[in-house]
């Protein structure tokens, strides 16, 4: 059980306190509602490329990490399709300092042309070394242009092209802060030792007068349902080939969602789950395999990858595949291996939640959810998936018509 | 309120660091149990630390594979069995094998922990190593480092260790296919019951621990002389740096960065000079805020990330910067690099830049204090190292009180562009 308070300024901007008296150490977490899904299509990339530029001074701090440091602070930041969040942990007597910084940049940014031009240089730097220097490294990229038509999930948080990033115009990030970073779309939470009045007053006082802007409403185009699998095949100068399923799978917030993530476990949780004990351990058909998804706020995909191991042929592989999905629509889950996966989840969030960052992140996370509180139902939202539900939800999501296929061979 | 002015701030020397005392407990059969306890949670971390680390081993892979399937079978289970066992109550075992020491992790729920241990024990007491669970393992690690080698920053790695220590040497050995291939059970089963003994055996724990936890570990662990008793000898051995410094290697013609690496060995951590090496380390490279990181990423633009790290290894350690960047950039880093390292032989750390730092490395480990499983860290890489609380007030007085002076007088002695190795791996 996470407690937490929850009070709202007049500006709008929401904040959440979680007090933990037993650490030394306090945590600022603010989360903006704005991910890759809110940008332009020809202007991709620009919410991660903004995460950058928000440490380049704010308008009345020239230097962001400095001051931070000497409070004996870290920070980081990160951005996903859905969201853009931004955390500091700081002895919790130095709290102000965290409040200061991140309030003035809420308030304006400093908008340099110098940091412009030089954080383009480094997301360039960061899109090199993840997605083009690396064996398979373009496969997402391939990936979302196949499995979306129409969702802005079909373009990678980091941008569907250079030339995106290298194109970015002062007034385009201008426009960008002021219509997103504005504290009616931003949610605020503060965890560690402090207390509820201590950040009252705080909050008051740092993000008080700054002024609310306009509440962002979200109306991104719809993702038409699947109606045929979709391939690709894909040669390059990799050494082993590789497969890549895609599923699409439901909404963070649909009950639908619970008993997706439950079967990626089933099939890709540890040494003893279906798709390692039998397609690597039994058949050796791959040298690994794993399922997974990203949690995505809106309907993301359930993905099944593998390398195959040397000399197997791909129809032989994909076809295991295959035939564990179906194991899964005709057979009902036996009881125990369903109580196992609950366990894992249970186990899972009860590790998570040792870490007060974890716990001050998830706060905010799940208040955009709609609620902080649903924190702590999670666990009873899992606890509540029936054998037969999964049974149902295998036949929907692992239709053929649903899946995206990527054969991925080596070149040579 | 003027927002131009920062909130008054708590400086880091007034922080008065404690490192929390540890509870020992020895097993009927000697082996001893360290222990911080906290009860705000109800989970527990168990680990089981062996000097079984590729320090001890005759032939390649050896250390690895040994501990790797241990875990894939017991006279009595299979490695389904055994994951089965483990993974049903959502705990994990890991393992893990460094230069020094081999580990067995578990992670579980307290609540289930009476049910944990008997695996745990059996995968330690009773593994069984089989001809075709060895071969699996060998070929799928085959297959992740054929996909590793086409990487250039996991090539420049294994290089610059080669270069810094020789490639005989365990700390500069690297993967082959050849030595996966060469792998023998029988040579793994020797490897284990030298190093798997109960009399080599430390365990370290943290959590939510269940009352009869030393009782249930002395039924599991503590009650036989299991595997018999076996004096290891730990031999210093030769380091055999290379005679070149600077290398060029093209691992892909077509990639679009390259993998920088400048580096040199420095003492190992019983050397005066290291806690002062920790200091000027982060200054060079080792926060957001350093010297490598403001000039090469935040002026330039040359890379995503640059560090500088100082190795933990025993017997001898080794500055290392390493960072990949923009193919047409990396001569230009290293120009670079080399000019902080000057800048820091010639001029002395401004006060304000010292005071900084201090802040930020007494923070950062006020926080890394956090918790139990933090802390038995902490008295785990003491003990192993046969150190104790003083070498960590040590450090921290160090930090809080080093000079600028003594900072530059370091930089002198270990900064000189000529002793470091340099290499681009593209």
């Amino acid at each position: 059980m996470t407690h937490y308070n929850k009070f709202t300024l007049a500006n709008g901007l929401r904040v959440i306190v979680h007090e933990d008296h037993t650490t030394p150490m306090a945590v600022l977490n603010v989360l903006y509602d704005v991910g890759a899904r809110d940008e332009n299509p020809e202007q991709t990339g620009f919410a991660h490329l903004f995460e950058h530029l928000m440490f380049g001074g704010s308008v009345n701090i020239p230097e962001y990490d400095e001051p931070l440091q000497m409070a004996g602070g870290e920070n980081n930041a990160y951005t996903t399709s859905d969201l853009t969040n931004y955390y500091i942990t700081l002895p919790a007597e130095n709290i102000e300092t965290a409040f200061w910084l991140e309030s003035d940049r809420m308030l304006s940014l400093a908008f340099g042309e110098k940091s412009l031009d030089v954080q383009r240089k480094v997301v360039s730097e960061e899109f090199k070394e993840h997605y083009i220097n690396k064996p398979y490294g373009d496969v997402w990229h391939k990936m979302r242009a196949l499995a979306y038509s129409t969702h802005p999930y079909r373009w990678m948080t980091i941008g569907k092209e250079l030339s995106h990033i290298e194109n970015a115009k002062l007034e385009d990030v201008k426009a960008f802060f002021f219509k997103f970073y504005r504290p009616v779309n931003a949610i605020l939470s503060v965890g560690g030792n402090v207390t509820l009045e201590q950040v009252k007053a705080l909050a008051e006082k740092w993000f008080g007068d700054i002024p609310s802007g306009e509440k962002y409403t979200r109306n991104l185009p719809v993702e038409p349902e699947q109606t045929e699998a979709h391939k690709l095949e894909v040669k390059a100068n990799v050494p082993l080939d590789a497969i890549y399923k895609c599923y699409h799978m439901q909404p963070r917030s649909d009950k639908r969602y619970y008993a997706a993530d439950l079967l990626s476990d089933i099939l890709s949780s540890g040494g003893s789950s279906r798709l390692h004990q039998v397609l690597v351990k039994e058949k050796k058909l791959f040298s690994n395999i794993e399922c997974y998804h990203f949690g995505s706020l809106d309907a993301g995909l359930l993905t099944i990858e593998g390398k195959l191991v040397k000399g197997v042929k791909m129809k032989d592989a994909e076809k295991a595949i295959q035939l564990e999905l179906e194991k899964l629509q005709n057979e009902i889950i036996p009881e125990r291996e369903l109580q196992k996966v609950k366990n894992r989840v249970e186990s899972l969030l009860a590790f998570e939640d040792m870490s007060l960052l974890n716990r001050a992140t998830n706060l905010a996370f799940y208040e955009l959810l709609g609620d902080a509180g649903l924190m702590n139902k999670e666990f009873s939202n899992y606890e509540r998936v029936t054998a037969e539900e999964l049974h149902q939800e295998a036949k929907l999501l692992f239709d053929e018509k649903n899946s995206n296929t990527i054969y991925y061979y080596a070149e040579n | 309120m003027n927002r131009s002015i920062p909130p008054a701030i708590k400086d880091a020397v007034e922080f008065d660091l404690k490192l929390k005392p540890y509870e020992k407990f020895t097993l009927d059969n000697g082996i001893p149990v360290y222990v911080v306890k906290s009860d705000e949670q109800e989970t527990l971390q168990l680990e089981l630390v062996f000097p079984a680390g590729t320090w001890y081993e005759n032939q390649s892979m050896l250390a690895l594979a040994t501990n790797f399937l241990m875990k894939t079978g017991t006279s009595k289970h299979t490695a389904l069995e055994i994951n089965e066992s483990i993974e049903y109550y959502g705990a994990y075992l890991n393992r893990n094998t460094f230069h020094e020491n081999a580990t067995y992790t578990l992670h579980c729920l307290t609540k289930h922990f009476g049910e944990l241990l008997p695996v745990l024990s059996e995968v330690i007491l009773d593994p069984v190593f089989r001809e075709e669970e060895l071969s699996v393992y060998a070929q799928n690690q085959k297959q992740k480092l054929a996909v590793n080698l086409q990487k250039c920053d996991f090539v420049a790695n294994r290089y610059i260790d080669q270069y810094l220590f020789g490639e005989f040497h365990p700390y500069g050995r690297v993967s082959t296919m050849m030595g996966y291939d060469a792998l023998q059970t029988e040579a793994l089963e020797g490897f284990y019951k030298k190093h798997y003994t109960y009399n080599n055996c430390k365990i370290f724990v943290a959590g939510n621990l269940p009352e009869n936890m030393i009782p249930l570990l002395n039924q599991f662990l503590g009650s036989s002389k299991w595997n018999g008793e076996s004096h290891l000898q730990r031999l210093d051995l030769p380091i055999q740096p290379a005679e070149e410094k600077k290398f060029r290697i093209f691992n892909d013609e077509n990639g679009v960065q390259g993998a920088v690496r400048v580096a040199r060995p420095f003492p190992n951590r019983y050397h005066p000079d290291f806690p002062k090496m920790l200091v000027l380390n982060t200054i060079l490279g080792g926060y957001f805020g350093s010297r490598l990181m403001s000039n090469i990423r935040e002026e330039k633009g040359y890379t995503y990330g640059i560090y500088s790290q100082l190795y933990n290894f025993r017997q001898v350690s080794a500055i290392n910067i390493q960072t990949e960047a923009g193919r047409d950039v990396c001569e230009s880093t290293i120009e670079e690099i080399y000019k902080e390292l000057q800048t820091l032989q010639n001029v002395a750390v401004p006060q304000e830049e010292l005071d900084l730092v201090r802040n930020y490395m007494i923070g950062s480990i006020l926080g890394d204090l956090d918790g139990a499983f933090q802390i038995i860290q902490r008295w785990k890489n003491l003990i192993l190292n046969d150190l104790d609380e003083n070498y960590f007030y040590n450090n921290i007085q160090t930090i809080k009180t080093i000079t600028a002076d003594e900072l530059q007088h370091v930089a002198k002695q270990y900064f000189t562009p000529a002793d470091f190795f340099e290499l681009v791996v593209i």
